[in-house]
């Protein structure tokens, strides 16, 4: 499959050999020249060569492509998740810029085999997509274009209620089942019917039925705890027919397999960014290229003023923490130190800054990562703010150099995507089998034409009335819909609904 | 490639969905606000996939990185808003980005300037330049490489002192070959369209943005698809005068409405400026049809019978419905004029009836 070219394989052969030495360590990594059309094509797929057919990848490549005719944007690298790792060069690219991407792509390879998120992901995706993309086909073959179509844009609107915790045990199975009274528990088989009072005496069996319907009481919730995983609960509670199922099943895979890259974006820009710099400037670049490399490298790190660029703050963390790990900057003594001078020239000669950074692409995310090792030095010598939106005048402004808010505002919209958090509290509510889902406001409201939109497409899978419980302008409510119409309870102090749903209000 | 099926599909639906929801879109004012460099950006509804997702307006604050004291301007816009940080693929919100001309292709793609017809003295042609000319002269950023070096090597062969063993071909001054313009002249059709609109007291906020973005968008329309196209236009109250594009679309005032006086000016711009037998003229009129009185109407309507109607191809009244209750002009030019074709008459109750009303206008296609 690879088509490099003999002066590049012969490169490729050189980058793999020095990353190797510092002991990087990936999948068999598969290079392939495309052009920018293909490019367009792969990213809008995903990375990937085949998808089910949907017009949100028409969209993608609609704007992909343009916004490289038209110069704005342009695809340099991309890499999947797979064994073996299939990673995309554009042909037209410079020489140093191939050797560039091809050492950057080597530090995600490694990052993807190794980092703990990763773990789980089904690394023969490539085959899995084509799979699903025929699945799909066939169904709409068999039920029509427009119905399929109409099936996973509802599928797709539930896309991001998934539990990206679960991630590290694969997604849990649900076993429970709808507490129901059952007679056979306590009622025995009688085939002479005489003897059925003898051995089903109707005081027994009365009181029998008493305790169970006493023990159910306490277990008419269901399911038993809250709920983050809703993607995974439908396919298995919502009454879909089967293909209606696999679809959803199809959405959530999916789903869950780009979770991580999510999870880890910083980092993993971070490592591969930390890897080219480091294999590009020591070993791989020619004294000619240097010029072209200082231009390409820091067009990639440019934070422009106002905005946050991952590829900076993991990359400058990275070095952060194998400075700090090579000089011993870290630990009790060093906390305690309040000594700015002493602080400054702090240097134990540990020289374990590559061992830790290891370890720390092995084992974090981007929210453990920045909670972590972003330090308050860190944010000043990088000189971070928070930024707002002044509403007198229009204009975003610096909010804050705090480095408390600074930490809990990119905490903020790392952890969960910035998405809503979102679980189902109870599938059967008000014993009529309709669905409440919480929201956990944490001080924003979900948008509200996006949300009955939303709750619309919960009741095309569920096809019950859909209840949802979240602050709108800083009043709990529940939301309803009833597959004809919305309508809210303000959840005031008099209202029932208060004692027993307790609303998060931090 | 099955990609190209999903962006076809995608495109039908962006254009599906532009279809249906149009009025939507014509009825935003906003959209002309929003027009920067001749491009308008269409948030496209529902094609960005609901989601449970955070309001807009709060996720406003974020992380950003550079120089500036608290307090001070950010420049640039904050990259990292909730939301934006580790999307998943294919997440973004999508504007689709259209050309005014090509929302007016949309737009247009039923209607047409009505009873168009070839007028203009037979000499009246528009010149068109383009470079697909040759010239033995030229600026050097303009000299075809591949033309001179044809010619040069058509003289070497020519004069026997081509060496295929050594190829070299040096063109000399007479060789070369430089990109030109070229003139095509071709004939036209030549088109006047005068818009009117009544800028009354009696005309409130609504009224006026109703027309104007009416105006804006028959407009738009006629200028994509009829080059070369003449536009005039003239806002009245009490009186008449006659304003530039900008001004048209911006101006409020106030006073009381004589209709009369802006037909008067109309009729005294085409007697001057657009002889009958050599323009395509067409009349557009809106207005709350609140006049002041029946006599003004008399005499507009007069004016119509007996100038307008003659020499214009289509004389078109819009009336929008007017916070005091309908006016009466459209039902006196109806009384007069009903089942004449010349005369387009179209009622404009609300923004949602923006487009039926320009169909009514340019829908017809006689």
């Amino acid at each position: 499959m690879a088509n490099l070219t003999l002066e590049l394989e012969n490169e490729r052969k050189k980058i793999e050999t020095v990353a190797k030495s510092y002991g990087l360590d990936f999948f068999e990594t598969i290079f392939e020249i495309v052009s920018y059309d293909q490019i367009s094509q792969f990213a809008s797929y995903g990375g990937f060569p085949v998808r089910y057919p949907h017009w949100k990848f028409g969209m993608e490549y609609e704007q992909l492509s343009k916004s490289y005719e038209y110069g704005l944007s342009k695809i340099y690298e991309m890499v999947i998740n797979t064994d073996p790792c299939y990673a995309y060069l554009m042909d037209g690219n410079s020489f140093m810029d191939q050797k560039l991407v091809m050492s950057h792509v080597y530090g995600h390879c490694d990052f993807f085999k190794n980092n703990i998120w990763f773990s789980k992901t089904n690394r023969k995706m490539m085959d899995q997509m084509a799979n699903h993309a025929t699945r799909i086909r066939r169904y709409i073959d068999r039920y029509g274009y427009d119905v399929v179509e109409r099936f996973i844009d509802t599928c797709l609107s539930l896309e991001n209620l998934i539990d990206r915790h679960s991630i590290l045990n694969g997604p849990p199975q649900f076993k429970e089942k709808k507490p129901e009274l059952r007679e056979s528990d306590f009622v025995f088989n009688v085939t002479k019917s005489y003897m059925n009072r003898y051995i089903n005496p109707p005081s027994v069996v009365e009181q029998q039925k008493q305790q169970q319907m006493e023990k159910m009481k306490g277990m008419t919730q269901f399911p038993s705890e809250p709920v983050r995983d809703i993607l995974n609960f439908l396919v298995h509670y919502a009454p879909l027919e089967e293909w209606q199922q696999d679809v959803l099943n199809i959405v959530k895979e999916e789903a869950y397999y780009f979770a991580p890259q999510g999870m880890t974006k910083t980092m993993n820009e971070g490592w591969a960014s930390y890897w080219h710099s480091t294999l590009m400037t020591r070993h791989i670049l020619d004294d000619s290229e240097l010029f072209e490399f200082a231009d390409k490298h820091s067009g990639t790190m440019v934070m422009q003023v106002g905005s946050y660029n991952p590829y900076k703050v993991g990359i400058e963390l990275m070095r952060d923490i194998e400075d700090r790990w090579n000089k011993g900057k870290f630990g009790r003594e060093w906390e305690e130190c309040d000594d700015v001078r002493e602080r400054k020239n702090w240097n134990k000669k540990l020289n374990l800054g590559q061992e830790k950074i290891f370890e720390v692409r092995k084992i974090y995310n981007d929210v453990t990562f920045i909670d972590e090792f972003l330090t308050e030095d860190f944010c000043v010598r990088n000189k971070l703010f928070v930024y707002r939106m002044n509403n007198d005048t229009g204009k975003f402004e610096v909010d804050t150099r705090n480095f408390k808010a600074i930490k809990s505002q990119l905490l903020f919209q790392l952890a969960n995507f910035g998405q809503p958090i979102i679980k189902i509290e109870d599938a059967n509510f008000e014993n009529r089998g309709e669905l409440l889902l919480h929201h956990v406001h944490e001080g924003l409201d979900l948008q509200p034409n996006y949300m009955d939109e939303t709750m619309k497409n919960l009741f095309v899978l569920w096809k019950k009335p859909i209840n949802l419980i979240t602050v709108m302008e800083k009043v709990p409510q529940l939301f309803r819909y009833d597959g004809q119409q919305f309508t809210k309870h303000n959840l005031g102090a008099d209202t029932p609904e208060q004692t027993s749903l307790p609303i998060d209000n931090d | 490639m099955s990609i190209r099926e999903d962006q076809s599909r995608f495109k039908n639906i962006v254009k599906g969905k532009v279809r249906e929801d149009f009025k939507r879109f014509v009825t935003n004012g906003e959209m002309i606000g929003r027009q920067e460099n001749e491009l308008i950006k269409i948030p496209i509804p529902r094609i960005d996939i609901p989601t449970f997702r955070f309001g807009s307006k709060q996720k406003q604050q974020g992380v950003g990185q550079g120089e500036g004291e608290e307090g001070q301007a950010a420049q640039g816009q904050g990259g990292s808003g909730q939301g934006q940080a580790g999307a998943d693929p294919g997440e973004h919100m999508l504007e689709v980005e259209l050309t005014l001309d090509e929302l007016a292709e949309i737009l247009g793609e039923k209607l047409e300037l009505p009873n168009i017809q070839p007028r203009g003295t037979q000499n009246l042609v528009t010149e068109k330049t383009r470079y697909s000319g040759i010239a033995p002269v030229g600026p050097e950023g303009l000299r075809k490489f591949k033309q001179t070096y044809k010619k040069a090597l058509a003289r070497y062969i020519s004069s026997g002192s081509y060496n295929p063993e050594d190829p070299v071909i040096i063109p000399i001054r007479n060789d070369y070959q430089y990109r030109t313009i070229k003139k095509t002249q071709k004939p036209f059709t030549r088109a006047v369209v005068i818009y009117m609109m009544d800028v009354s007291g009696s005309m409130g906020d609504e009224q006026k943005e109703i027309v104007r973005l009416e105006s804006f968008w028959i407009n738009t329309w006629l200028k994509k698809h009829y080059k070369g196209l003449e536009t005039r236009f003239i806002i009245h109250d009490a009186a008449a005068k006659e304003v530039d594009e900008s001004t048209f679309f911006k101006t409020s005032e106030s006073g009381g409405t004589l209709i009369s006086s802006a037909y008067k000016l109309c009729q005294q711009i085409i007697e001057t400026e657009y002889p009958v037998n050599e323009w395509n003229i067409y009349p557009f009129h809106f207005s709350d049809g609140d006049n002041w009185s029946g006599e003004d109407t008399r005499l507009c309507v007069q004016l119509i019978k007996e100038f307008f109607l003659p020499r214009v191809n289509v004389f078109s009244y819009g009336q929008v419905e007017s916070k005091y209750g309908s006016g009466q002009f459209l039902k006196d030019l109806q009384k007069d004029f009903s089942g004449d074709e010349r005369i387009t008459l179209s009622q404009i109750e609300s923004r949602d009836k923006i487009l039926d009303s320009i169909k009514d206008f340019l829908g017809k296609g006689k």
